[in-house]
């Protein structure tokens, strides 16, 4: 054997050999479970808290409220599309404020005329010149019984 | 002996391919090398494989979608950050486009072309395909990125290092560098949602259910029952990206 590999080859399986320690301790545990990812870093993103509650939720309560939606064309509507997220009211009533929408607005997002909205899909109406007389539409509609005017 | 030195050059010939060949088929079924072969790991029979159908024909634009996702997600609400929006495309008598996004559309959509001009208009919805073969994926330099064994694409916010890689892979646009944490963001799918047995956000508050989401393998589920139904289409098919995101009339316009 050459001399030169004599001296060589030592600092060369040192080498590997910090090289291997290194990696063992750099590659974290979950590392390569399923591929080149770490598998924990699902179950990290699976345990993120929900802030949508869903429609059950609500109507364990609400029940009123639910019997009118059941009744009408906004049946297929979860509560919270127009209250948005409900988990801070659902932990507690006082401090966790669902939106009470109901401006021109707020029921145009949906209801408003646009070409691109199918009238079989939706009925739109122009929120502008419609009854000018009154500021909005939950003065008139009731939006959880929408066809039950309230005058 | 003329005959003798050919008969043996051939036998070695024979020995020397075959010994190649069995390399060949011994090395390309070790495990290690399986990544050159398959741009992801393929589907595991065993767990769900989720796929995502959009009704645009059912599509109003609300943009209560976009609005549901950032609020599920924690997502910065300046009007640059989506992991789901609503583009309203509009294809003019002149026949040029147009596409609208104002704030994703979460403060609705209003139709800025004057009725007369208009040839087509209608919504299209936008969110991460979870694609098969997903281009950022492949090339996160650090295995920040992957795609779970239910198909969802997600991120390692842990192990991302921030190089803006994938959001330069990704055809659809479905990335961007969150500024508060300064890894990449994209749509989970609400993963954290459909572990818990709830419907992401997003298909949460659609009010017209043009949003559907289900398991591809199972033979008689909503997924296949709206992929028989419909003339589905996924965005850009020539890129080969395996898009698990279909789309019931697609225009060809849209990009």
């Amino acid at each position: 054997m050459p001399p030169q590999l004599k001296t060589l080859l030592p600092l060369f399986f040192l080498l590997i050999c910090i090289f291997l320690i290194a990696r063992y301790f750099l590659i974290p545990e979950s590392f390569g479970k399923y591929g080149h990812y770490r598998a924990n870093s699902m179950d990290e993103i699976a345990a993120l808290p929900t802030h949508y509650v869903g429609k059950e939720a609500c109507t364990d309560c609400h029940d009123e409220e639910a019997a009118k939606l059941a009744s009408d064309l906004h049946t297929g509507l979860t509560c919270e599309v127009c209250h948005g997220p409900g988990s801070l009211h659902v932990d507690d009533q006082e401090k966790g404020i669902l939106l009470k929408p109901g401006s021109r607005e707020s029921c145009g997002t949906c209801h408003s005329l646009n070409p691109a909205r199918r009238t079989e899909v939706i009925n739109q109406i122009d929120i502008k010149s419609h009854h000018p007389e009154r500021e909005n539409c939950i003065d008139c509609h009731n939006p959880h019984a929408v066809w039950e005017l309230k005058e | 002996m003329g005959t003798e030195r050919i008969t043996a050059s051939r036998r070695n010939f024979l020995k020397r391919s075959a010994v190649l060949a069995g390399t060949l088929v011994a090395t390309s079924a070790a495990k290690p090398l399986t990544g050159m072969l398959f741009a992801a790991n393929e589907p595991d029979k065993s767990k769900p494989w989720y796929g995502i159908g959009i009704d645009i024909e059912k599509c109003i634009g609300c943009g209560n979608c976009a609005k549901a996702c950032k609020a599920e997600n924690n997502v910065p609400k300046e009007p640059f950050y989506f992991r789901s929006w609503v583009e309203q495309y509009t294809i003019k008598n002149d026949g040029t486009l147009k596409v609208e996004s104002p704030n994703g559309g979460i403060d609705g959509q209003k139709q800025t072309v004057p009725e007369e001009e208009i040839f087509k208009t209608f919504f299209v919805p936008k969110m991460c395909n979870h694609c098969e073969k997903s281009p950022c994926v492949q090339v996160c330099p650090v295995g920040a990125t992957y795609e779970s064994p239910e198909g969802i694409v997600l991120v390692d916010k842990e192990y991302c290092i921030g190089c803006r890689y994938c959001i330069q892979a990704c055809p659809y646009g479905c990335r961007f560098l969150n500024p508060v944490t300064n890894t990449a963001d994209k749509c989970t799918l609400c993963y954290h949602r459909i572990k818990k047995g709830l419907k992401p956000a997003c298909f949460e508050v659609c009010p017209t259910g043009a949003r559907i989401y289900g398991d591809l393998h199972e033979k008689d589920g909503i997924m296949h029952k709206f992929l028989k139904q419909h003339n589905c289409h996924v965005l850009k098919p020539n890129l080969n990206t395996g898009s698990k995101l279909f789309y019931n009339g697609l225009s060809a316009e849209v990009r």
